[in-house]
């Protein structure tokens, strides 16, 4: 708003603000702070910054990045699929299909991802042959389980199941935030209850949906850390842990990954930025919007007195 | 009866008094709430039918159940020839078949419908709110669908919003693109819930003249409204509801200027 042009009044009042000296205290401690803070970073040979500056762009470390957004993309897109299924589950009038999604949430969400990831990993040796079939009875097909779910597999299978339970509750919450007049208005047109989810009730509710979406991204980039539990040793924490243990350097390599971390969750926030913008379009947000809409009315003249001048001249 | 004027926009539609809505002995629950017991009712092609009655008398119901926003407990609606919501003819053992999503979609999709809280599309601006219907369910090409909701928007006087979103116009001006958006899919009955109730008082006038070009087009109509001005000039059935059942009916000047229940004269008293 500061940048906005001012008009033309006479005589503004011209004010001494208030001195807060308690506000000016505060600021100088806080900075003293700060200051010894990066005085010790840098000045500490502990830190041994040469190595840090050597490993950043270590081939492993930047494999380790590799996996690691690799491992978040396919976790978050297996979640997000097993996340709508499960919240539309849940709205279904049919009680199994409320239940089974009710089971799921309730196990994965209640269980540790770690504990998670460990089971996974084991999966082979708990069912060594994986069959289709009808339950209690013949088998179609079989599968070799470790032929299947290799780490990466189950890095992947144990995050995104994990992460389905809970963006099931957070896109179950933007699906409920659509008004039901939407829907109906879209019933009215003669439009199908898939048609209405596609085009009507989930654009809507993804506006609701992505800055959560975006921080339960941001978390499983972190998250993905713990893939050591299955194990999975490609990923970036366990890259560094690697070359850390090899060089008896575990400091500088904590920061080696502590700022590639750093690096793509700010990207994410970026990039959670824009769809953000992008799903709220339509939307007033604060004044820009409201003082469009004030224009948009003076300028069609509509709210004359004479309504007999609208449409019909 | 207005004169018909037909303009190109409107196919074949039935002949002037045929009868395009059939309702009788109409039962509405809900839960223990009784909305309507038994509600008669004809309107026939090319008829204004305005429903009159206090908040509460199962007027709004009754025009959600035409269009299956409702489902009903008793008795039939026909619109157009077609039983709305059950297969046209009865199963042997007596019991009525009830249509799918799909085939209930399709029945609606002949009706359009416009709200008292217009209920456009937030995320779409006014043009593709219009031609969301017709690209996705008639699946009209989306050049042809566009030029016709470019021609729709400005009967309505909105063809230069036509790139608003919703948030960008006034109550009247988004009631005008919802009137649009039914009009696009040819419907051969237009509902109106209240179409002016959440609007300003000086934005009443641009939509009642909307909808008045549109009932001198021939369109039949269904209106619940509470101005008494437009009922009696547009109107060419006036239906007097109260707590769920048809009071009076009639032609305007005879139910408005002359009526015969005690309820319908302390409305009429209440509302001018």
């Amino acid at each position: 708003m500061a940048h906005e042009q001012h008009a033309q009044i006479p005589n503004r009042i011209r004010a001494k603000e208030v001195f807060h000296p308690g506000t000016l205290i505060a600021a100088i401690i806080v900075a003293i702070l700060a200051a010894m803070l990066i005085h010790g970073l840098v000045t500490n040979a502990n830190f041994k910054w040469g190595i840090v500056w050597m490993y950043l762009r270590d081939v492993k470390v930047i494999e380790g990045i590799g996996y690691t957004l690799l491992l978040t993309v396919c976790s978050m897109v297996l979640g997000t699929i097993l996340a709508l299924v499960m919240a539309i589950m849940r709205t279904a009038s049919n009680p199994v299909l409320r239940g089974v999604s009710w089971a799921y949430i309730f196990v994965f969400r209640g269980i540790p991802v770690y504990t998670q990831l460990i089971f996974w990993g084991l999966v082979a040796v708990l069912y060594p042959v994986i069959g289709l079939g009808i339950p209690f009875g013949p088998q179609f097909v079989s599968f070799n389980t470790s032929a299947i779910i290799g780490a990466f597999a189950a890095a992947v299978i144990g995050l995104g199941l994990n992460e389905g339970a809970y963006l099931a509750e957070i896109i179950r919450s933007g699906l409920e935030s659509v008004d039901s007049g939407q829907a109906e208005a879209a019933k009215a047109l003669g439009m199908k209850p898939s048609l209405i989810l596609r085009r009507i009730v989930i654009p809507q509710a993804m506006r609701v949906i992505i800055p959560p979406l975006g921080n339960e991204t941001i978390g499983m980039l972190k998250t993905t850390s713990l893939v050591l539990a299955v194990p999975f040793t490609l990923d970036l924490q366990f890259a560094t842990n690697n070359i850390a243990n090899r060089i008896y350097a575990p400091i500088p390599l904590l920061i080696v990954a502590a700022f590639w971390y750093l690096v793509m969750t700010s990207v994410l926030m970026v990039g959670q930025h824009y769809v953000e913008a992008y799903y709220g379009r339509g939307f007033s947000t604060g004044g820009s919007n409201r003082s469009k809409r004030q224009a948009a009315i003076n300028a069609a003249g509509t709210t004359t007195t004479d309504p007999s001048m609208e449409v019909e001249q | 009866m207005s004169t018909v004027t037909t303009t190109s926009d409107e196919g074949s539609r039935p002949a002037p008094g045929s009868p395009m809505v059939q309702i009788s002995g109409l039962h509405k629950e809900f839960g223990a709430l009784h909305i309507l017991k038994g509600i008669d009712l004809d309107v026939s092609a090319g008829e204004v039918c305005v429903l009159l009655g206090p908040s509460g008398s199962g007027k709004s119901t009754l025009l959600r159940c035409i269009n299956q926003l409702e489902t009903f407990e008793a008795g039939e609606i026909w619109v157009g020839g077609d039983r709305v919501g059950f297969a046209n003819e009865p199963l042997p053992d007596g019991r009525l078949a009830r249509l799918t999503e799909k085939q209930i979609a399709a029945q609606r999709s002949r009706v359009g419908m416009v709200f008292q809280r217009f209920n456009l599309f937030p995320h779409m601006t006014a043009l593709q709110n219009v031609m969301e219907a017709p690209i996705h369910v008639a699946r009209v090409p989306a050049a042809q669908a566009r030029k016709r909701a470019l021609d729709l928007l400005e009967r309505v006087g909105m063809a230069d919003r036509s790139s608003h979103y919703p948030s960008e116009l006034s109550g009247g001006q988004q009631q005008r693109v919802a009137i649009a958006r039914a009009m696009a899919m040819d419907p051969e009955l237009m509902l109106f819930d209240e179409p002016t109730s959440a609007l300003d008082p000086e934005l009443v006038g641009e939509v009642l003249s909307v909808i008045k070009d549109l009932a001198r087009s021939g369109m039949t109509m269904m209106v619940v409204t509470h101005e008494l001005g437009f009922a009696r000039e547009v109107a060419d059935q006036v239906v007097f509801m109260a707590d769920g059942v048809v009071v009076e009916a009639g032609a305007p000047t005879q139910v408005i200027d002359s009526p015969q229940s005690a309820r319908l004269q302390d409305f009429l008293k209440s509302v001018l």
